[in-house]
């Protein structure tokens, strides 16, 4: 018996003496645009690992924002191993609430790795930086574009290469567009811009158009009931109730490109995400073009940042930047643009041959990317859920006429100011 | 058991037809979006080209055998549990006379309107306590113990006549061993409705394993399927009909197959 | 002797069921005083705070107004249905197999499967609808867009599932139905309604409570279609107090708040038991 134990002890202790230290990182990753970009990523990492010997990476895909969120959150609460995530842009406030991430400025300590924490499009920083330091770096990024249908234009007497500039172009060109039957029923609708699934970014783009954000740096403000931003719903609502180039009621944002591909609306508000889809089942040729003004040009971004979380070795945390260094090279940048359709995340990825060429051969890649200067943080707060939620709820009752855009934005920032009291 | 040589009126028939074609469309949509094109999706024409491409596409985006597999073991696991689980707390009832069986039977029966699935604040925390986060136990363990079996047990059980015990005791039997002798080889009806309706249960189960699970080495095809069908770019038919299809199929095809069986099942369910 | 078996046998089940049901209730109770706790902000005991917020809160009066609609539209609707089904089915109608087949289909396949299928219906312009309608030159209506109609295409597709699944109880007790009942009608001339009104149904007495018992608890249980329809928008006119829940718990992370909640709904369940319980009680008298 007494044998037996001393082989056991020698069996347990050769174990757990680290004969070859094996970081293994895992991280939760949503995909948001559909395809087979699980295969993408596993691939990816396959790549580092052979590059990186001693680093073995996990991949877990968890399905949407939503859905990375809760899942990432859960593992950690429940002790599963997660080192690093890809997670919405928007989740910082309530990741530093739950205190389960760190600044990447305290792994970056070469002169080197601090560059790289600024190579990035300064847009895409706004969301993943906190007092000062980086917390999220961008993989998957988004802003908004409009969509329009180049033979419609043509059809409908506007010339098919302009899009409209401005508020004002875009209702009077959308009134040309509505195409309807012998019996009044509209079959074809000027424009339309999804108020399901993710109101508040849709509206955040008319606000900032309108000249103003809907919230502080500091997560703990919101600007609803600004006058400028009550007038940037209503010119939202008057768009299907006034000027009627737009249905009535919510418009469902997961089925609005096959709407548009299937030429029930001339043009759409969409993310840059649906460029690839929309490009292969498209039947018409169709022109990107950045939203239109209204004081300004706007959009805000949209997507997931990698986060680091703090339950994390130093090892763990020196593979982690290694890894997430990796993903963001302008090869991989370029190439994770390619394959996906959202923007690639630093300027040097557009000067990389692959996606010149790319772009030289479908322009409308770039236009999100030329939008990048007039973009703005994605709506996140602390609380972020509750408050965002109030927003939507706000947008989709003034949309469907049950309150004046007024009514909804004042009660939804007044029930954001006691949310967000505590956090002031 | 009919009312002799009545024909329904044809009105009526016709009725019942187009209630029939209304209640199966949604699966004849399905077949019709995932055999054709993207394109057609939307397109009803009848002489559209078919095509295998979408199956191809779902089979990719989403691990559909691990899926299976995954609710395979669950509901396998969690049928085994339950008929232990009922028959004993069953024969407990239906054959012991014992102190507090009254108020234990109220207490169990209070399962049968407080299901897991409202309570899943506490039992996520609970799970979590547990370490049964993401697994497979944990998606089954709240289901084990059903009140549903066990009543449908007692009842059945009452029915077995005491002869038959008797003459089991005096050949020498315990009282597991009249359990195992006389009650469950009598019961076997009752055991294969209740299977029935509890595999269908727990294949088609979504909220409860959507929260307890985390990773694809969990997941059963239901949340799989939500997932795979919710991508931000919109909802693309062909591949989610697919998708859909190939997750539903072993269900229905046993359906169809054993349609006598399933429904006798519900019904003998349903009488005791 | 027989007092340490009976409970020796019933010590696994007892378990399970204490640990999953009865002291997770409990606990939802315990946890409604306090208030959630995050590693910034550690919980403490609010008393009854948590129940003011509710009354104050437009959202869980609007989604307990749905509810109640959700029952009232889809309870009558689907046992009506089912019941006609089952007539249809148990009568000689031509190709009953298939008929039946049919109507039971629903009841195999799970609804967040489907949910994706009816989208298609209920979607503007390109859906199903739509285009019939489109047929008889209707305008294409946004279904699941207007609050009006959210509500209302969600318990379509609900009657859609529960109809088949209850016809079979019903197919179950007519088969029970002695034949000579309906000979001994048709020989007085009695008409199939009169039939119907004045013998049938009122034998299908206790299997309507039964339905009506497990409709009940169905449409607190049934919110999966909601994930992929319309995620309770607009502006929660479709949202149910499960979802909601849901939403609160998993979404917000305020796990106090959806104690609060699910203490609501045990409520609910707990007086809808106790008031079918007097009724089976008085109306049923067989066995």
């Amino acid at each position: 018996m007494k044998r037996l134990f001393a082989v056991l002890l020698a069996a347990a202790f050769c174990a757990a003496a680290p004969a070859r230290a094996d970081t293994t990182l895992t991280f939760y990753y949503p995909i948001a645009v559909g395809g087979p970009l699980t295969k993408v990523i596993d691939g990816y990492a396959r790549d580092f690992e052979k590059e990186h010997p001693g680093i073995k990476v996990n991949p877990i895909y968890a399905g949407n924002y939503d859905d990375a969120r809760i899942k990432a959150l859960a593992a950690l609460k429940a002790g599963q191993p997660a080192q690093i995530s890809v997670l919405y842009s928007i989740d910082l406030y309530e990741l530093l609430e739950q205190d389960v991430i760190m600044p990447w400025d305290d792994v970056a300590a070469t002169a080197e790795e601090k560059a790289w924490l600024k190579a990035f499009y300064p847009s895409l920083m706004m969301n993943g930086i906190y007092k000062g330091k980086v917390y999220g770096i961008p993989f998957q990024r988004s802003t908004i574009v409009m969509y329009w249908n180049k033979d419609a234009f043509k059809e409908a007497g506007l010339d098919p290469e302009k899009a409209p500039a401005n508020w004002n172009e875009m209702a009077q060109m959308a009134a040309k567009l509505v195409k309807k039957d012998a019996a009044g029923n509209v079959t074809r609708w000027g424009v339309m811009v999804p108020s399901t699934g993710y109101p508040y970014w849709m509206f955040q783009a008319f606000a900032r158009q309108n000249g103003h954000d809907l919230m502080n740096k500091d997560g703990n403000h919101t600007n609803y009931a600004h006058p400028d931003v009550i007038a940037a719903l209503q010119y939202w609502r008057d768009l299907g109730a006034k000027h009627k180039v737009m249905p009535q009621g919510t418009v469902e944002w997961g089925t609005l490109r096959q709407e548009f591909t299937e030429g029930k609306t001339a043009m759409m508000w969409h993310t840059t995400g649906n460029l690839t889809a929309v490009k292969t089942t498209a039947k018409f040729p169709f022109g990107v073009a950045m939203l239109p003004a209204s004081k300004q040009r706007g959009s805000p971004t949209g997507g997931g940042n990698f986060y680091l979380f703090k339950k994390t070795t130093p090892e763990e945390r020196k593979a982690s930047l290694a890894f997430v260094k990796w993903m963001t090279t302008p090869e991989r940048a370029a190439d994770w643009s390619i394959a996906t359709g959202y923007v690639a995340v630093r300027p040097e990825a557009y000067e990389t041959p692959k996606l010149k060429d790319y772009a030289a051969g479908f322009p409308q890649a770039v236009v999100a990317r030329d939008q990048f200067r007039y973009a703005t943080a994605e709506l996140a707060t602390f609380q972020t859920g509750r408050v965002r939620k109030l927003l939507d709820d706000a947008i989709q009752s003034a949309l469907t006429g049950q309150k004046t855009p007024a009514e909804a934005l004042k009660a939804a920032q007044a029930e954001a100011d006691k949310l967000l009291k505590a956090y002031r | 058991m009919s009312a002799a040589g009545r024909r329904t009126p044809t009105l009526e028939t016709a009725a019942a037809w187009l209630l029939a074609l209304l209640w199966l469309s949604p699966l004849l949509y399905a077949f019709w979006a995932a055999f054709h094109p993207a394109e057609y999706a939307t397109r009803l024409q009848l002489l559209a080209p078919l095509s295998v491409d979408n199956f191809a596409r779902a089979w990719t985006y989403a691990p559909f055998p691990r899926h299976f597999v995954n609710t395979v073991m669950l509901v396998t696991m969690v049928l085994a549990a339950q008929l232990v689980l009922c028959t004993l707390a069953g024969y407990a009832f239906a054959r012991f006379d014992f102190a507090g069986r009254d108020i234990a039977f109220g207490l169990v029966l209070v399962q049968l309107l407080i299901m897991p699935e409202v309570l899943i604040v506490e039992n996520y925390r609970i799970m979590s306590r547990l370490g049964l986060v993401d697994t497979i136990l944990g998606i089954g363990l709240p289901y084990m113990a059903s009140a549903f079996g066990i009543f449908l047990l007692r009842q059945t059980f009452k029915t077995v006549p005491r002869e038959l015990e008797d003459a089991a005791r005096v050949e020498g039997c315990n009282f597991i061993g009249v359990l195992w002798r006389v009650y469950v080889p009598l019961a076997r009806p009752t055991y294969l409705a209740y299977g029935l309706v509890s595999v269908s249960y727990h294949w088609n189960n979504f909220l409860w394993p959507l929260i307890v699970t985390n990773s694809v080495h969990t997941r059963p095809l239901t949340v799989g399927l939500a997932i795979f069908g919710a991508p931000e770019s919109g909802v693309d038919w062909g591949v989610i009909s697919a998708g859909t299809l190939m997750a539903v199929s072993p269900l229905l095809v046993a359906f169809l197959l054993f349609q006598r069986q399933f429904m006798q099942s519900f019904m003998q369910a349903g009488i005791k | 002797m027989k007092t340490v078996y009976g409970w020796l046998l019933l010590t696994p089940a007892a378990l399970l069921l204490a640990g999953f049901t009865h002291y997770p209730a409990v606990a939802t109770l315990w946890d409604s005083l306090f208030s959630t706790g995050t590693v910034v902000r550690p919980s403490r005991f609010v008393g009854l705070g948590n129940y003011a917020s509710l009354a104050d809160d437009p959202i869980f009066w609007q989604v307990l107004g749905n509810n109640f609609w959700f029952a009232v539209g889809t309870i009558p609707t689907s046992m009506a249905i089912a019941m006609l089904m089952a007539i249809w089915v148990n009568d000689r109608l031509p190709a009953r197999a298939l008929a039946r087949m049919a109507y039971f289909t629903p009841t195999v396949l799970p609804m967040i499967a489907v949910a994706n299928l009816w989208l298609f219906f209920y979607t503007p312009q390109i859906g199903l609808l739509d285009q019939i309608g489109t047929l008889f030159g209707l305008a294409s209506h946004n279904w699941l867009g207007d609050p009006h109609t959210a509500l209302a295409c969600t318990m379509a597709m609900v009657v859609w599932k529960e109809a088949g699944f209850f016809m079979i109880f019903y197919l179950a007790a007519l088969q029970s139905l002695a034949p000579e009942l309906e000979e001994a009608a048709k020989m007085e001339g009695a008409s199939r309604w009169y039939f119907f009104r004045r013998v049938t149904f009122p034998l299908l007495m206790p299997t309507t409570l039964f339905v009506l018992v497990n409709a009940t608890i169905n449409s607190f249980k049934l919110v999966d279609h909601l994930f992929i329809l319309t995620k309770g928008g607009p502006d929660n006119a479709s949202s149910l107090l499960l979802y909601y829940i849901y939403q609160v718990a998993f979404s917000f992370f305020d796990t106090s708040y959806a104690s609060t909640l699910t203490v609501v709904l045990l409520v609910l369940l707990a007086g809808l038991a106790v008031v079918q319980f007097q009724l089976v009680e008085r109306r049923v008298h067989y066995r």
